[in-house]
């Protein structure tokens, strides 16, 4: 399934008039192989912004561009004191947290938008709609999502680098983002926003899909679909080695 | 060297894993135990998930029990009647605590029994081991030599219905009673990823009275088999098992494994017993501070 992650105001703006700009983005890589030596990787997000008739605006644009990862339907856990030992005492659950996102801009995501326009185009990890499913008051889900977004970050799950998207003669842009190693498989959207006085006027969007190749994709289906096989192989190289670090050892 | 986990879905540098399994392996041979007390805290301090660690640590232990056995068995010091009936309790065992790990999975209070789990018995059983070694460092250095325990086993024992002969553990006594210390330390490795043998040793010593000689061998024949199990049974359940993270952990341990076994006959026992016991009063006091503690992470993400 190829889906594209197009939201309710993206829409409406593929809709609007012909003498809007448009951006032409691109990516480094459309696929993200996890091998062995998997440590991350580094994106590479540019792109052009063609204005109708080539006519530059007075005042230079500014571009945002977010990358997200898979949603995931998650449960979080919060530890407080009880009876003198920490346990997990107090939970909420989230619909659609994603799994991954990274956020680059040209200035300050404050200085280029308004609060309303950035919590649409959900721009920064502060800004995330996450869809709680769970009976908890506000502050407590604020409570919550503020130690989601710090655990991610933390992790090199969720990244902000406002400030370092790069344009050049107001029509080339480009930005670097970092994708963790603990990034789960699936298909990723990058999407550019070209922002003009708070608005945004033009938008598109780039899937990444990232998976495990070659012995890593094995592995994963191996323990899941062959799982007697898989438990059988994990006892043998356990027993076999054992037994043969023995037997070689009797010989020295 | 950073090598990526299928599984655990992160990258760790290989050497430190092997390291770890090295140390652990170094402890496993040197006591006779597994040392997966020590393989899973230390691999979620690493940052590899509970659940994975639990499961990959499993199978660590098998590898270092291998050769342990073989090496009793040609000594003759292995009880298979008593190792066949501590089996078949650990069997059961670790099928009970597969539904005891679901349950308290879906709680979210894994981590906290866990945590609580360890500090009971290791402290428990670290104590109890200080004790004993002092006494017998004690009588060493006085050159009195200690009046020998009463070998005897504990009267609860004694109560249980129907009686076995177990001859090379120089015991009659009721199979049930190794039978449910089979079953406590096969729900204890499905749970902790431990073989059990630091609670097998002192527990065949002091509840069955056990003769000496047979006690380590019988406990590694139990540990190899219910490690074995359990690994099956989380390839099956929890499928978090994960091949690269075992294999890491098992080509250092297997190593440390066989120079532990050298170093132990170098040194007097009693030295031996006391710096295991301290061992596992350390590992006990480390994980009950991590009880009280403020822990690192407040908060938890469990995926569904």
């Amino acid at each position: 399934m190829r889906a594209h992650h197009l939201s309710l105001p993206m829409l409406a703006l593929f809709l609007s008039g012909a003498d809007e700009p448009k951006l032409v983005p691109d990516v480094s890589q459309r696929e993200v192989e996890i091998q062995y030596s998997f440590t991350g990787a580094d994106l590479l997000l540019f792109g052009a912004i063609v204005y109708p008739d080539g006519r530059r605006p007075d005042k230079p644009a500014d571009i945002v561009v977010v990358l997200k990862g898979p949603e995931q339907s998650i449960t979080m856990r919060e530890k407080q004191k009880v009876a003198g030992i920490w346990v997990n005492a107090d939970r909420a659950r989230f619909r659609s947290a994603p799994s991954f996102y990274a956020m680059a801009s040209s200035r300050p995501i404050d200085r280029i938008v308004d609060e309303r326009t950035a919590a649409i185009y959900e721009m920064g990890v502060d800004k995330l709609q996450l869809s709680p499913s769970s009976l908890n008051d506000s502050a407590e889900l604020d409570r919550f999502q503020a130690g989601l977004v710090d655990l991610r970050q933390r992790n090199g799950l969720f990244v902000e680098k406002p400030g370092t998207v790069e344009i050049s003669d107001g029509v080339l842009y480009r930005a670097r983002l970092p994708l963790s190693a603990r990034v789960i498989v699936g298909d990723y959207t990058a999407e550019t926003f070209l922002v003009q006085d708070g608005r945004v006027v033009a938008a598109a969007v780039r899937d990444i899909h990232v998976r495990k190749s070659g012995f890593e994709q094995f592995m994963a289906v191996a323990a899941e679909r062959w799982s007697f096989l898989y438990g059988l192989t994990a006892i043998a190289l356990a027993v076999g080695m054992g037994w043969a670090a023995g037997a070689i050892a009797r010989r020295i | 060297m950073d090598l990526y986990l299928p599984i655990a879905n992160l990258s760790v540098n290989a050497l430190v894993i092997i390291g770890l399994g090295g140390v652990v392996g170094l402890l496993s041979g040197m006591f006779g135990v597994g040392g997966g007390f020590l393989t899973t805290p230390l691999l979620i301090f690493y940052g590899i998930p509970p659940t994975v660690a639990a499961a990959s640590a499993a199978s660590q232990v098998t590898g270092a029990s291998v050769s342990g056995v073989v090496t009793h068995m040609s000594r003759g010091t292995v009880d298979f009647r008593m190792g066949g009936v501590l089996i078949a309790g650990g069997v059961v065992g670790a099928g009970l605590g597969v539904f005891i790990f679901r349950l308290l999975q879906s709680l979210g209070q894994i981590d906290t029994v866990i945590g609580i789990l360890y500090v009971l018995m290791l402290g428990g059983i670290g104590s109890l081991m200080a004790k004993e070694s002092i006494q017998a460092l004690i009588a060493l250095k006085t050159g009195k030599r200690m009046q020998a325990r009463k070998r005897r086993h504990h009267p609860l024992v004694a109560a249980l219905p129907t009686r076995w002969r177990f001859y090379r553990s120089g015991l009659y006594i009721s199979p049930l009673a190794p039978l449910l210390l089979g079953m406590a330390t096969g729900i204890l490795t499905m749970l902790l990823g431990v073989g059990g043998g630091f609670i097998l040793v002192p527990a065949m010593l002091y509840l069955l009275g056990m003769n000496t000689q047979s006690v380590v061998g019988t406990s590694l024949f139990q540990i190899l088999f219910v490690t074995i199990a359990t690994t099956m049974m989380h390839a099956m359940t929890t499928k978090a098992v994960d091949l690269v993270l075992a294999l890491l952990l098992l080509i250092g341990s297997v190593t440390g494994a066989q120079v532990g076994t050298r170093l132990s006959m170098t040194i007097r026992p009693e030295y031996l017993r006391i710096l295991l016991a301290a061992i596992v009063l350390l590992v006990a006091a480390r994980m009950a501070l991590g009880l009280g503690w403020r822990p690192d992470e407040i908060f938890t993400i469990d995926v569904k």
